[in-house]
């Protein structure tokens, strides 16, 4: 073997390692953390986690039964504002839009995707929280709301451009409008799609910490209505992991846990939804 | 070299009236039809009459335009952003570029080169152009929705299996379903682009057999580039080369005594 050869076997073996072994950092970072928040709070996880109120400070025991459900709440106002115009919008850019103005959307949706969530708090601390004078599960909501809208955009539009431009004309040519055409055979044909982005929209959102830190605020008790400040599951783990109590520090990895469990849930049901099966098909 | 016209195929049905004389009456009327894709000219001066209740092939070789041509009848070149016609056509004496666009294709229907069946039951399929040109009742959808799979010559093959997904079927049996699903809205004329070439030989012929069962119901102007389907299927044909139509005549005439030398050249496999 000359060595030429040999310098270049030597130079395959290097790089396919090096390649090799950062794609393995990569894996085992994740599974470090969730080996880490597994251990941890697993240890902590219980029933009263999910259902009790928390505990006052320095007493053990107490959950996070009202961060579990303020979360549920918070994504659910979150959704109310960010779908509708999330998924209208993205039908706009995807069926309607003239060439300038729909560059022009794109864009400015891109900036809105890449503002820092506390600086969005901020905006919806001025707007909303101000001038209602105190926290709100409202204005949170409203944050998160705005948050998701960007993504919800650019998925609904994706999921739309994968539909062939055969079946829209197959519409067109019965004599549908371009509007029935897009509500009756675009949008079903590219449901799946536009289901599974919503789902890991709202598994991006539910993380969110700093927009809630001043809207939403936190609350130790239940709260009722929209207009209280309430709890969150992240807003709590950032409470109790620095804390200077042991018995919050367990309580803030199972909060962590459970949040990550969320998540994971949220994207392998997006997963196992577009496995289902494809939902148009070129003979 | 001699083909077998549609004419030798079938002398039972033709032995009445054999000649048939030059009709009357034309469905389609295309004069001075010009048509650019931005600045692009694709079609020069297109004149062309299509005979009411027969089939109308149009052959020439890759990119003469027919297929454009055909897009014009129901005015789906719409689709493409600087597509734009010129010249007049005439559906019944109606110009065509000032109906309402929605009425034209109910009275115009098209079948495509690939089947595309919507991805829904073989019964919405079919209900689809009922149900958004507002024709609705279970008992109406269900009696049209048999009457068009039986005039595709489908309904054997698929009535119990109505609710099942349309992508369930074979190739030629969802452009069967396509075909179906065009007749549901009962257009006066039916345009078929290329509607074979993605089918296998026998899957062919059973549509091939179907449109010539259709001429009672819709006048037919099929694009195709099976000359061998021209000359079997179709009463006249139209030959197009470079954007503009060469030759225009009843189909035993076009492919026993071409009158353009280019006609000829093409029939004989010169060019192609």
């Amino acid at each position: 073997m000359s060595l030429r050869t040999r310098w270049r076997k030597f130079v395959n073996v290097v790089m396919l390692s090096l390649t090799g072994i950062c794609a393995l950092f990569t894996v085992c970072v994740l599974f470090f953390i969730l080996g880490y928040l597994l251990w941890y709070g697993g240890k902590s996880l219980s029933w009263a986690f999910f259902t009790h109120l928390p505990a006052p400070v320095g007493e053990s025991g107490g959950g996070m039964a009202n961060a579990i459900v303020g979360s549920g709440k918070l994504l659910l106002l979150a959704s109310l504002l960010g779908v509708p115009i999330g998924f209208l919008g993205g039908v706009y850019l995807a069926e309607f839009g003239g060439r300038t103005f729909s560059f022009f959307v794109r864009y400015t949706t891109d900036l809105l995707n890449g503002v820092p969530s506390i600086v969005i708090g901020i905006f919806a601390y001025t707007i909303i929280v101000l001038p209602m004078k105190h926290f709100s599960a409202f204005a949170g909501g409203m944050a998160l709301g705005v948050m998701m809208i960007p993504i919800a955009v650019r998925t609904t539009e994706e999921s739309l451009r994968a539909v062939p431009l055969m079946l829209r004309e197959g519409a067109l040519a019965l004599g549908a409008s371009k509007w029935k055409t897009v509500a009756t055979v675009v949008v079903p044909a590219a449901m799946r799609g536009i289901v599974t982005g919503i789902m890991l929209t709202l598994a991006r959102v539910a993380g969110e910490t700093a927009p809630l830190l001043f809207t939403a605020f936190s609350n130790r008790f239940w709260s009722s209505g929209w207009n209280q400040p309430i709890a969150s599951l992240p807003v709590m783990i950032y409470t109790y992991a620095i804390a200077p109590y042991d018995d919050w520090h367990r309580q803030a990895w199972a909060a962590g846990l459970v949040l990550l469990g969320l998540v994971l849930v949220a994207n392998i049901g997006a997963r196992f939804v577009v496995s289902r099966g494809i939902s148009f098909r070129q003979v | 070299m001699v083909m077998k016209t549609s004419e030798e195929s079938r002398p039972t049905e033709r032995a009445a009236g054999a000649t048939t004389p030059w009709p009357a009456e034309i469905k389609l009327r295309a004069a001075g039809v010009d048509f650019y894709y931005g600045g692009r000219q694709a079609l020069h001066s297109i004149n062309l009459e299509v005979p009411t209740g027969r089939i109308t092939a149009l052959i020439g070789p890759s990119g003469c335009g027919k297929t454009t041509f055909l897009r014009i009848l129901n005015r789906m070149y719409e689709t493409v952003p600087r597509a734009r016609p010129e010249g007049e056509v005439l559906l019944d004496g109606e110009d065509i570029f000032s109906l309402d666009v929605v009425n034209l294709r109910r009275r115009v229907g098209m079948v495509f080169q690939k089947p595309n069946p919507f991805p829904k039951s073989i019964f919405e399929n079919i209900a689809y152009g009922l149900h958004i040109n507002g024709i609705g009742g279970k008992g109406t959808l269900a009696e049209a929705v048999e009457k068009s799979l039986r005039r595709a010559a489908l309904w054997e093959e698929v009535k119990d299996q109505l609710h099942k997904s349309a992508y369930a079927l074979s190739g030629g049996q969802q452009q069967r379903l396509c075909i179906a699903r065009a007749l549901a809205v009962e257009p006066e004329v039916l345009l078929l682009d290329e509607p074979c070439s993605a089918l296998d030989p026998i899957a062919t012929a059973k549509i091939e057999d179907l449109l010539f069962h259709l001429k009672d119901i819709c006048t037919m102007v099929i694009v195709t580039h099976n000359m061998q389907q021209a000359a079997r299927a179709a009463d006249y044909t139209g030959f197009f080369l470079m954007g503009r139509l060469i030759e225009f005549n009843k189909t035993a005439v076009i492919f026993k005594t071409p009158a353009r030398k280019e006609t000829e050249d093409y029939i004989t496999g010169r060019f192609g």
